[in-house]
């Protein structure tokens, strides 16, 4: 079975499995390896990635999910890094080890594309199912925060 | 008097007391170990015990029919002893688990915090970011273990069935501001053929179902209309 999707402003045709996790066909197939491979089960957020704007976690999302519309990889959020969360993540020196922070930054934009202004609740709500184990909770909210242009109180 | 959940002969986790500060659903189905215990042996495999209203006895995986009630003469009694057998529906943790009295759904028999901790969020999909649907798919995945269906949501919180008596859930079932606008025959449809209903039995991946089938949790929500949709009497603690 053929799917058709747009990745990051590119128009592919995949001949895979219908069934193939979304994050194989970014990955594998198409080499887009800045999402990456966690737990496998949905349940850290490594994989975080946008199917028109709405997150989902493509290690457990099949590729047909996605057949005629728009992904968006970590690659493809902006251009050139310039989008405020990148800006803001690298002003505020936020990842450790890095791992985590590509599926944080793709929750937190659409997040903030939802919540402009999202209050410190919204930020935990919304960002409480991507695990970092170097513990980088503060810096990633204060990031959030500032990419708002909410203040810290 | 129909007063509980009908005796099961309970041989799984499905009968595990149920979520935590859930006090009066604890007493109901306390209430049912109690029974069960006291029969335990005619469940092994002797005679099932008879219940309360001399239905016949049942596995906790099963559910009665119709049928099994036409002994009770009272239509009220025999309607109110349909919805309770019904609620072993409602209230199994595949029901209820996304039933919450909260913000947060639950996960397994015993009613955990899911994990990841999903909050409810502005429409009962979820945070943005954080969507029910950004895990969740249309059908169960398997090899990561993550239960999916259609529709894929938190039920409102006006149709909360945790911490609700049978009482309490039926007279809210009948009530269209806290059932989804629905009239009795939606409430009969949507048991019988809702496809997010329908994963209940269909959980995947070591689930204990539902008891029944949807058929047969349809026939019985299609018999308690007909017979006047009469509501259990409430609890009264003990």
């Amino acid at each position: 079975m053929s799917i058709r999707l747009r990745v990051n402003g590119t128009e592919h045709t995949l001949d895979v499995d219908p069934e193939m996790p979304l994050l194989w066909a970014v990955r594998d197939v198409l080499g887009l390896t800045g999402t990456k491979y966690g737990c496998g089960q949905a349940l850290c957020g490594a994989c975080s990635i946008h199917i028109d704007g709405e997150v989902v976690r493509a290690c457990v999302t099949p590729v047909r999910r996605a057949d005629g519309k728009a992904v968006t990889t970590i690659e493809g959020l902006s251009a050139d890094g310039s989008h405020p969360l990148q800006k803001a993540w690298l002003e505020l020196s936020v990842p450790q080890c890095g791992f985590c922070q590509a599926g944080q930054i793709m929750t937190a934009a659409a997040l903030l594309a939802k919540r402009p202004k999202p209050t410190e609740q919204e930020i935990d709500e919304s960002m409480g199912g991507n695990i970092c184990r170097c513990g980088t909770y503060i810096r990633i909210r204060a990031a959030i925060k500032k990419a708002a242009g909410v203040s810290e109180e | 008097m129909v007063g509980s959940p009908l005796p099961t002969c309970a041989t799984n986790e499905a009968m595990s007391p149920p979520l935590r500060g859930s006090s009066v659903a604890a007493v109901l189905l306390s209430s049912i170990v109690t029974v069960v215990a006291a029969s335990g042996a005619g469940c092994a495999g002797g005679t099932p015990p008879a219940t309360p209203l001399g239905l016949r006895a049942v596995a906790a995986s099963e559910l009665r029919t119709p049928a099994d009630f036409a002994g009770i003469a009272d239509r009220d009694e025999r309607s109110r002893a349909l919805f309770l057998e019904a609620t072993r529906v409602m209230f199994h943790p595949r029901c209820r688990n996304c039933h919450p009295d909260g913000d947060r759904p639950a996960q397994g028999d015993e009613g955990r915090v899911h994990d990841p901790p999903v909050a409810r969020g502005p429409s009962d999909h979820g945070a943005p970011g954080l969507e029910c649907t950004s895990c969740h798919q249309d059908r169960n995945v398997e090899l990561a273990r993550v239960p999916g269906a259609p529709k894929w949501a938190l039920a409102p919180r006006e149709m909360a069935w945790v911490n609700r008596t049978p009482h309490a859930l039926c007279e809210q079932i009948k009530d269209p501001a806290r059932n989804g606008n629905k009239d009795l025959a939606h409430i009969v449809d949507h048991s019988a053929h809702d496809e997010l209903v329908a994963w209940g039995w269909s959980p995947g991946h070591g689930r204990v179902p539902a008891p029944g089938t949807q058929q047969q949790f349809g026939a019985l929500m299609a018999a308690w209309v007909e017979s006047g949709a009469e509501c259990p009497r409430e609890e009264t603690p003990r």
